[in-house]
Formats: C-alpha cells, sequence, structure tokens
C-alpha cells in the first residue's frame, strides 16, 4: 500500500504543529507489526514470578486475573528480553511469519 | 508602568524594553556577546518588579530554547536573546519550535562563527538557520530594533503564520550602539498587541500531546503547510507594517523590502542590517555628482519577498549584493538567494562577501562595490 493511501485510510489529523488531540493515541499504533521474533511462554513450565512482566520495555506483558502472565502481541516488538532473563527458561522464540 | 518618551539608550537596552512591553512570561535566557546586555537589562526588570516574569538561569542556549518551546507549550508569551555560538547550539531545537509552530521571538546579535574564535559582528550565525521555519527580519538602526520586535510578536501570533521569530540586529554595530529610540507607552503597545491566547496548550483538564512522532505518511504534509504558512506571512507582515505605522507613527519599507532611490537608476546594492546607512550615505554623495545608484534595502529574509524583489529590480541592468556571511566555497547566502530569486529577470545579479567578523564596511568599500557593478563585472570578496 502507498503511504498516501495509508494516511488516508487511517485518516490522520493533520493539526497545526502536530498537536495530538486526543490522549492515550499510541494505544492505536500496533508496534507488534515490528516483530521479527515472537516469544512464547510455556504455562505449565512458569512459576509466575513475574520478571518477564517486569523486564517488558514495552509493557506488553499483562497478568490475568487467575495470575497468568501473558503476552499482548499487539505491542510486542519480539525484542525477547523476557526469554533472556526467564530464569526457568519457560520462554522461548519462533520467527514470526506474516 | 513605561511612558513613552525619547531616550538615548543602547539597542540591546532598547530590544530590552521593548521585549518587556510585549510582556513575555517565561524569559529562559543565556548570556552570550554581543546579546549579553539583554538578558543582564531583562535580569534586571524582573528581580526591581517591573514586570512580572518567570527568568529561568538555564544552562546553555541548547537549554534556553528548549525551555522557550516548553513554555510555548503551556501556552504564554516568552522571549530569549542568543548570539553566534549559542545560536548555533540551539539549531537542533530551531526547527522544533517552528514545526510546533509557537510564535516565539528571540532577539539575534548577530555576530561570527567560530573559528578562529571572533566575537564580533557578520550575519553568519543567522544566514547559516535561515532554513529551519523562523522568520528572519533584520534590522538597519535601533528604532527599527525596537520596533521590530513588537511587530514580531504581532507578525509570529496571527493566526495564518504561527511560526517564530528572529529579530536580527548586527551585533556591537546596534547592540551596543547608543542612539535616540522613541520609547512607546504601555497601554498603546497593549492595544497592538493583545494577550496571547493560543488554540492548545498543556491543560490537564484537556490532555493533548506536542511533540509527537510523525511518520513518512504525514511528515511531509506537516512542512507544506509550514512552507505555506511562511509564503502567507508575507502579507501579515504588511499588514502589520501598515498597522504599527497607523498607531505608532513609523514604518520600514512594506514591511519586508524598501527601494531607495531606485527610480531612473540603472545600477544598485541590496543588503541587510547596519550597513544599510553607509550606503545611503554614499548613494547620496553620489547623487550629489550626478550619479544615481538605487539601494535595496531587505527586512525580510524569511520569508523572501520573491515578488516585491522582481517589481523593484524591473528596470536595473545590474544589482549588487553586499553579503555579510560565506557559504563557503558558493558565494554568500543572501547573493544565492537573491540570484536564485532573480533567475528569470533580465537584471544581473553579482555578490560582495564583506564585513566577516566585524571587518567594517566603509564608504570606501561600498564606492569599490559600485563601481564594479557600473562596469557589470564580476563580484569578489570585499575586504
Amino acid at each position: 500500500m502507498k503511504v498516501n493511501e495509508k494516511a488516508k485510510k487511517e485518516s490522520v489529523p493533520l493539526t497545526t504543529g502536530a498537536v495530538i488531540l486526543e490522549p492515550g493515541s499510541t494505544k492505536k499504533y500496533k508496534t507488534g507489526e515490528w516483530r521479527t521474533y515472537i516469544p512464547i511462554i510455556d504455562q505449565e513450565k512458569c512459576i509466575k514470578c513475574g520478571k518477564c512482566w517486569m523486564v517488558c520495555p514495552d509493557a506488553a506483558i499483562f497478568k490475568t486475573p487467575d495470575g497468568k502472565f501473558m503476552i499482548n502481541y499487539t505491542y510486542c516488538k519480539g525484542c525477547l528480553l523476557c526469554e533472556k532473563e526467564c530464569p526457568l527458561k519457560a520462554i522461548s522464540h519462533k520467527v514470526e511469519e506474516k | 508602568m513605561i511612558m513613552a518618551e525619547k531616550k538615548v539608550i543602547s539597542g540591546a537596552d532598547g530590544m530590552a524594553i521593548a521585549a518587556k512591553l510585549c510582556r513575555p512570561k517565561v524569559l529562559p535566557m543565556y548570556p552570550i556577546t554581543p546579546s549579553t546586555l539583554i538578558p543582564e537589562r531583562m535580569s534586571e526588570f524582573v528581580f526591581n518588579g517591573e514586570m512580572i516574569a518567570k527568568m529561568i538561569h538555564v544552562e546553555s542556549e541548547h537549554s534556553a530554547i528548549s525551555a522557550l518551546y516548553g513554555a510555548y507549550a503551556t501556552g504564554v508569551r516568552s522571549f530569549t536573546a542568543t548570539a553566534s555560538q549559542g545560536l548555533a547550539l540551539m539549531h537542533e531545537i530551531l526547527p522544533i519550535v517552528a514545526g510546533a509552530r509557537f510564535p516565539a521571538v528571540m532577539a539575534v546579535a548577530n555576530r561570527a562563527l567560530a573559528g578562529p574564535l571572533n566575537i564580533w559582528n557578520d550575519h553568519s550565525d543567522a544566514m547559516s538557520e535561515r532554513d529551519q521555519g523562523w522568520i528572519q527580519l533584520y534590522c538597519e538602526n535601533n528604532q527599527e530594533a525596537f520596533d521590530t520586535i513588537i511587530m514580531a510578536y504581532k507578525i509570529a501570533e496571527a493566526k495564518k503564520v504561527l511560526l517564530p521569530v528572529m529579530v536580527c540586529v548586527d551585533g556591537f554595530y546596534l547592540t551596543h550602539a547608543y542612539e535616540p529610540i522613541q520609547i512607546e507607552d504601555q497601554e498603546k503597545v497593549d492595544e497592538f498587541l493583545p494577550e496571547y491566547k493560543p488554540e492548545n496548550f498543556l491543560d490537564t483538564t484537556s490532555p493533548k500531546s506536542f511533540g509527537g512522532f510523525a511518520q513518512p505518511n504525514t511528515y511531509m504534509e506537516f512542512k507544506e503547510a509550514e512552507d505555506k504558512a511562511m509564503i502567507e506571512t508575507l502579507k501579515e507582515i504588511v499588514k502589520v507594517n501598515n498597522e504599527f505605522k497607523k498607531t505608532f507613527g513609523r514604518k520600514y519599507g512594506n514591511g519586508l523590502i524598501e527601494g531607495i532611490n531606485l527610480d531612473d537608476a540603472d545600477y544598485a546594492l541590496l543588503c541587510v542590517g547596519s550597513v544599510c546607512g553607509t550606503i545611503r550615505e554614499v548613494i547620496d554623495e553620489l547623487n550629489a555628482a550626478g550619479k544615481k545608484i538605487g539601494l535595496i534595502k531587505l527586512k525580510s529574509v524569511r520569508p523572501l519577498p520573491v515578488e516585491d524583489l522582481k517589481i523593484l529590480c524591473k528596470d536595473l541592468k545590474m544589482l549588487g549584493v553586499i553579503d555579510r556571511h560565506a557559504s563557503i566555497g558558493f558565494g554568500g547566502a543572501l547573493t544565492n538567494d537573491i540570484k536564485s530569486a532573480l533567475n528569470n529577470e533580465k537584471v544581473l545579479v553579482e555578490g560582495f562577501v564583506a564585513g566577516l567578523g566585524g571587518r567594517d564596511i566603509n564608504k570606501e568599500k561600498i564606492r569599490a562595490a559600485i563601481a564594479t557593478i557600473i562596469k557589470e563585472k564580476e563580484g569578489f570578496w570585499l575586504k
């Protein structure tokens, strides 16, 4: 898709001075598209220590009400810090297929 | 309260008083020769309670311009002043202020750039920043500097403009020269320049983001909008110049450019800043001797009034540009701009790089430049 068509489709508002009038608009920016590697948590091995949740630079790991840690792939850029830090090697990765 | 009166003061004092009359609320300033007198004076104003403003003693010019950006993001009028290396250090933030469309005003006391180190006047500092989205207005004398500060806020804050302004004055030649300046009274300035009320500013009750990120699909559109606003500024400067004349009784050409002694002249010089005064004298002397030489005093370098320039040059055979700046290896910036603006006109344009690092541009040098253009010969470094 050409960039101009993309801008049209997303209807980016061209405000004076590029002011963003809507707070929290970065949520719409789906940075997960950048990913090359996709981390996967093995819930069987996970002891719910929360280290991955702490180190994730994009706050893309979240805690479910039953205490599980899950990855929000909409924003996960695949840096694999979580995999490196996981003390039980419960996190592995694959090459993202697009 | 400042009352209208005529005072013999330095150019820097005049600019500080003019800025005070515009009621800026934040003053992030870092002293650098030859602009130092401006922050000094404004510091005194704040300390003495003569003006209600926050003076921020920043640690560098990079911080001064960054704090100016911050002040404008909160929606208040602000002011700063700098020169030379200070302006060069601000370089990174200059297009960010313009891109945010903050109508800031900054006094620039034009000074050479190192190296070798030199504290004296030329236009290397400001000319190097002419592509950063700032309006650039140059002044011939201290009254003009005083008036231009007041006009600058009105131009910058116009809805169709919203671009920052550099008010450029020749370091030492103007900043440290004592001249009579007509100080205007506060009420009259308040009437001319109403309170600054921006549409968007940082406000916890209505959150907005400034300084966002633009992707390839929008960045160019933002820059195009800036470019269009800069061209729109041409009309606004003319309008403000006329309004200023109505309120205060003084004006500077059409606000952008002024033609002097051009009727029936075949040859003319074009320049910006204080050297216009010297050229006026030389052309008066030549006039008395029966030689007709014109002068084009350019006030607005950005936006460049191309159409006005073409009209002023339509009957000229040759125009000589006195450039207080060298675009090393390719003439001077002003010459190159003027040449490109007059590309399709019949007038020949030649440039003279002169007055670098405080070298005096005296009458003799002006006469040498005039002698060259009359012979329609090439320009050179007028040392």
